[in-house]
């Protein structure tokens, strides 16, 4: 396992984000090696909820809400590419969805953010804002205890454990290599070439890309980089399978492509502890019940913690390094929803490419003075 | 396919399945009850519609889900018999509000 191996990029971090850059490189026709910690790494991508979501993402950061609706536009190609490559369905759907709020004050700060995102978008930015009779029209088996809701047209859910899958299945088939159990422990270049030291072995590229989430903290001063990123614990419980009944996804409440229902979001600054706490998830069922009262008496198969990669203020990094020339840290929250624009988009500007404009702001100096938000 | 043990003594215990009247042995679970009235299988999966009946008998493979008094989904390993209880196998994904 010593035998150092070539490439003409390293991807470090197999996860969504990972993998979806590096399946957009193998697709560029390039020599691929993704580098996988292994099981005992936080991994959000096997924990996470499963939206493509644009409403309400980039209040304050226009260009990060440019750089979502980017993405959720290319997700049908993203979609259909991985079937045909594949035989994968990743259950993907956008037919809008809801954020349901269970007060006027909810209904308004929705109100606020949108409207906010419109202006700022020169009026590019479909949503509606719903009373309870309109959301109910649309939204069936809605409590009373909605107050209304905002519709975004944009948005939609995809299987996230399937995407994995297939992203995974998929760069290997275009002869990328996933080396498993290879977690990093130090980053060299010399003479243009990194070579990157794991736990058990060496592999060697002109190009570097870090995609290992919260791990990306520790790798990217390696590389004259920065990843202040931390992680926000989300709750998420899932039902047995259902009937389907709720054909649109909400911020809280989604029913999967197999019928189970997921029901989530919690946002818990609680450290690197990614187990669930039993008071979090009886507030995550209760909402879902005001929300959907049928639930009421439904079973609930298993629950699960997971962290997300969170920066100050909420937004991904996305960097060159000007120290370590072909060195890159790609990380965001969103992994699933922007899994569209890292497979395409962004591997242009990995193998040397125009920067897309959206992400030029997304740098890592922009954190230095930046309060802690809770803008996601 | 199962045949009980003449081994205790237990009084019966009348249960309905699937509108049928079956004779139950008091402290049994409803899982033994339907194996051994030969009640197989148990229930088809949701997304497959691939025929199941229990496996491991202790509360793991939830492989024995039926609906018990009108609540679905029930792991029927689980679940002591009881006078008049109403057992429905089940074949299709649980409809919600149901």
């Amino acid at each position: 396992m010593s035998a150092a191996r070539e490439a003409d990029v390293v991807v470090v971090g197999g996860g969504i984000v990972g993998a979806s850059v590096a399946y957009g490189l193998a697709r560029k026709g390039r020599s691929v090696v993704l580098l996988d910690e292994g099981d005992d790494a936080f991994r959000a991508a096997r924990g996470n909820f499963g939206l493509v979501w644009v409403q309400g993402k980039g209040a304050g950061a226009p260009h990060y809400a440019r750089w979502t609706m980017r993405s959720a536009a290319g997700w049908p190609a993203l979609a259909r590419d991985l079937a045909d490559e594949t035989g994968i369905d990743v259950q993907l759907t956008q037919p809008g969805g809801f954020h349901l709020c269970l007060n006027e004050g909810e209904l308004a700060e929705r109100r606020s953010i949108l409207t906010g995102l419109r202006a700022a978008l020169d009026g590019d930015y479909p949503f509606e804002l719903l009373d309870h009779a309109a959301t109910a029209r649309l939204c069936p088996h809605i409590g009373p205890g909605v107050v209304g809701a905002s519709f975004g047209p944009l948005d939609g859910h995809v299987n996230p454990l399937r995407l994995l899958r297939a992203l995974l299945q998929a760069f290997a088939q275009r002869g990328g290599r996933l080396a498993a159990g290879h977690k990093v422990v130090s980053i060299a270049r010399t003479a243009g070439m990194f070579d990157v030291a794991t736990e058990a072995g060496h592999f060697q590229a002109a190009r570097l890309v870090l995609t290992a989430g919260l791990g990306n903290r520790g790798l990217a001063p390696m590389v004259g980089l920065e990843a202040p990123v931390d992680p926000n614990r989300g709750e998420i419980l899932v039902s047995e399978r259902l009937q389907p009944f709720l054909h649109h996804p909400t911020a809280h409440v989604r029913q999967t492509g197999d019928g189970g229902v997921q029901l989530g979001d919690s946002k818990e600054d609680v450290g690197y502890d990614d187990r669930t706490a039993r008071a979090e998830l009886a507030r995550i069922a209760d909402r879902a019940v005001r929300m959907f009262p049928l639930l009421g008496r439904v079973n609930v198969v298993r629950a699960w913690g997971a962290l997300r990669v969170m920066t100050a203020d909420g937004l991904p990094i996305y960097e060159t390094s000007a120290s370590h020339p072909g060195a890159y840290v790609v990380t965001c929250h969103s992994g699933i929803t922007l899994a569209a624009v890292h497979a395409d988009t962004l591997s242009d500007w990995i193998l040397g490419g125009v920067q897309p404009q959206e992400i030029a702001p997304l740098v890592a100096a922009r954190l230095k003075h930046v309060q802690k938000t809770s803008h996601h | 396919m199962f045949k009980r043990l003449a081994t205790t003594e237990a009084s019966s215990v009348d249960i309905e399945v699937d509108g049928r009247s079956l004779d139950a042995r008091a402290g049994e679970s409803v899982a033994a009850a339907l194996l051994n009235a030969g009640c197989v299988p148990f229930r088809h999966t949701p997304l497959s519609g691939a025929p199941r009946a229990p496996v491991c008998m202790m509360g793991v493979c939830f492989d024995c889900l039926v609906e018990i008094d009108g609540v679905p989904n029930v792991q029927s390993c689980m679940v002591t018999v009881r006078s008049g209880m109403r057992i429905r196998t089940q074949h299709a994904a649980r409809k919600a509000g149901a």
